[in-house]
């Protein structure tokens, strides 16, 4: 096959000898010093690729999921009187989603200052341009609610004009709790709907857990800011409850290689703390009335399961073999 | 003139882009001869700029995937029976124990484009001639479009290379086709591995080639478009020598856009159920 002159039966060799330990030894098959397991595809190449993302989204998956959802617990605070939590609840869903999220969106874009162009169109086969509109949506509702709200707090407009504000509070604040829940769940959709297989794998999870872990978010904030009231202590056994059960759906439904970027590695462990930290050991806590506790643990869980999924998309879109696995089902 | 049946149009003027037609490219690996004119000639035509020279130890391949800065990339693939790597599936010539391929691969242009339904900001448009453009002007890198290629094409181009920060990708040199020439590399091909046509007689052409390749003994001869996925076939097809994986290429690529109804199912449920636990937590923990 080769040539039988000493150099080329040498590099054979040395070629031979490389394919069977596994580690080459000198130069000429590949990188000397390196392991050389066979690998699979192209040279082990990436057949989609990973996310290019940084922390500013996971960030902003929990910042807006948090925010969404304050505005659904305003909403339900304003309907059965509770004033001050609808304007603690409305105080978060303004700086966490009209504030916070647009600026951690801008930020990760490669061309921040071209931002405006995410409204040059309106797509609903993009969840992106989709989650684009909402947060518009959210942010023009939650923040004529919130100051509408403390209009009447601070007793401003008396008399006649009030009955006007206590109508716009009331609209803007349903309107952000309509778009609030949108704002927690479509980023599920978004990571869900795309070529990397650990995410559109679990595309009817996502939604689930982005959108529970935000409501559950909201509430374990307004009750570290003081408002221990029994309804919140109910949404966060809801929260947590669903959280729990979410976990077990994620240990049953396993699709071997093609998701094996959720159970193995660092982006395995981040989902498996962040899944513990919001499901079982919350309810936990809760259960037990140590609801400050409680209340930290389902953030954190929250927060790291963000990152961890996100972690999830680089190593399952950087794996070619997950990529096969999914497709040749 | 239009409609050059099977022969070569890689070194004609054409009129495609005023006459609407769909044009495409056909790639060949039997005749190719790894000598990256394509990937150069890209690379100066679009004045794509250099994303660093990094030996890869993989063959002759130090140009690694396609990318924000590559959008002509040759393969090297050595398939060695004995060793078994580059391999996937029944390699034919069972005689011959080793098999040397280069491939040129490229923007697939899909029927059903991912990267184009993704785009937020209208970036992404779809041309006279079928292709996929992005255009740069208008994309701020939000980078959807790069996790929603089923081919892992496009990605976005990281700093502090020129024009860093929007998502890039093969053009199909739209601007050149606006003018009647020729892409880049179809015309820089030597071996006419590239052909440039019309997408009918391409695939015309590419049956043929196949036909022609099996009757020789080359009975893992098969060509690459998957017309059968929801990528409802590509532009920019392949013939191949074994199985897709070997190459890189997904077996069976899907658009992402199928997983939104169930995906969205799930989020309109959640969104319900969040406001019911809201309202009953209301009702009856005041």
């Amino acid at each position: 096959m080769t040539t039988n002159s000493p150099s080329e039966k040498r590099l054979e060799e040395m070629r031979e000898k490389a394919w069977k330990e596994g580690v080459v030894a000198g130069k000429g098959v590949d990188v000397a010093g390196g392991p050389i397991p066979r690998k699979p595809g192209y040279y082990g190449q990436a057949v989609v690729k990973p996310p290019v993302w940084t922390w500013e989204i996971p960030l902003y998956f929990f910042m807006g999921g948090m925010a969404g959802m304050s505005a659904v617990i305003a909403s339900g605070a304003v309907i059965f009187h509770h004033v001050d939590l609808a304007r603690a609840a409305m105080w978060l869903a303004a700086i966490g989603g009209a504030i916070l999220s647009p600026v951690l969106l801008i930020m990760d874009l490669g061309r921040p200052h071209l931002f405006l162009n995410m409204l040059r169109v309106f797509k609903h086969r993009s969840a992106m341009s989709m989650g684009a509109w909402i947060l518009t949506a959210f942010g023009v509702c939650a923040v004529p609610g919130l100051i509408a709200l403390e209009l009447h707090a601070h007793l401003i407009f008396p008399g006649a004009l009030d009955q006007l504000r206590s109508i716009a509070a009331g609209v803007f604040t349903f309107g952000a709790a309509i778009f609030g829940t949108l704002l927690a769940t479509y980023t599920g959709v978004l990571i869900g709907a795309t070529a990397i297989p650990a995410w559109f794998l679990h595309r009817t999870l996502l939604p689930i857990h982005f959108g529970t872990a935000g409501l559950g978010s909201a509430a374990a904030v307004l009750e570290l800011l003081g408002h221990r009231i029994p309804a919140l202590n109910f949404i966060g056994f809801y929260a947590a409850t669903v959280e729990t059960a979410l976990l077990i759906w994620l240990s049953v439904d396993k699709h071997g290689v093609a998701d094996r970027a959720i159970h193995e590695h660092r982006s395995g462990w981040l989902i498996r703390i962040g899944e513990v930290l919001n499901g079982p050991l919350s309810l936990m806590l809760r259960f037990f009335g140590l609801v400050p506790f409680a209340a930290i643990s389902f953030l954190l869980g929250a927060l790291v399961s963000r990152f961890g999924w996100i972690a999830v998309g680089k190593v399952s879109g950087s794996d070619p073999e997950s990529v096969f696995a999914a497709e040749r089902y | 003139m239009i409609g050059e049946g099977l022969e070569s149009t890689n070194q004609r003027k054409h009129s495609y882009v005023r006459d609407n037609v769909e044009v495409g490219f056909f790639t060949d690996p039997t005749v190719c001869i790894g000598c990256k004119a394509c990937e150069v000639a890209c690379k100066e035509w679009n004045q794509v700029p250099d994303d660093g020279f990094i030996w890869s130890g993989n063959s002759y391949d130090n140009t690694g995937h396609l990318g924000a800065s590559t959008w002509r990339h040759v393969m090297f693939l050595e398939q060695d029976r004995a060793k078994g790597n580059q391999i996937a599936g029944p390699m034919s010539l069972d005689e011959d124990p080793f098999r040397w391929v280069f491939l040129s691969d490229v923007c697939k242009h899909c029927e059903e484009a991912g990267c184009l339904e993704a785009c937020p900001t209208g970036s992404i448009v779809r041309t006279e001639v079928g292709s996929v453009l992005v255009q740069n002007d208008v994309c701020n890198g939000c980078g959807y479009c790069v996790v929603s290629c089923p081919f892992g094409v496009i990605d976005r181009r990281p700093s502090p290379l020129p024009d860093a920060g929007g998502a890039f990708k093969c053009t199909f040199c739209y601007d050149r086709q606006k003018s009647g020439l020729v892409p880049a590399c179809a015309k820089v091909c030597p071996t006419e591995s590239i052909v440039f046509g019309r997408l009918d007689d391409l695939r015309a052409r590419g049956a043929e080639r196949v036909r022609q390749l099996q009757q020789s003994g080359y009975n893992d001869a098969q060509l690459y478009d998957p017309t059968e996925t929801s990528v409802r076939g590509i532009h920019a097809f392949f013939l191949i020598l074994g199985e897709p994986e070997a190459y890189g290429l997904p077996p069976k690529p899907q658009i992402p856009t199928i997983y939104l109804k169930s995906a969205w199912a799930s989020a309109f449920a959640t969104a319900i159920a969040s406001i019911i636990a809201t309202l009953l937590a209301f009702a009856f923990f005041r």
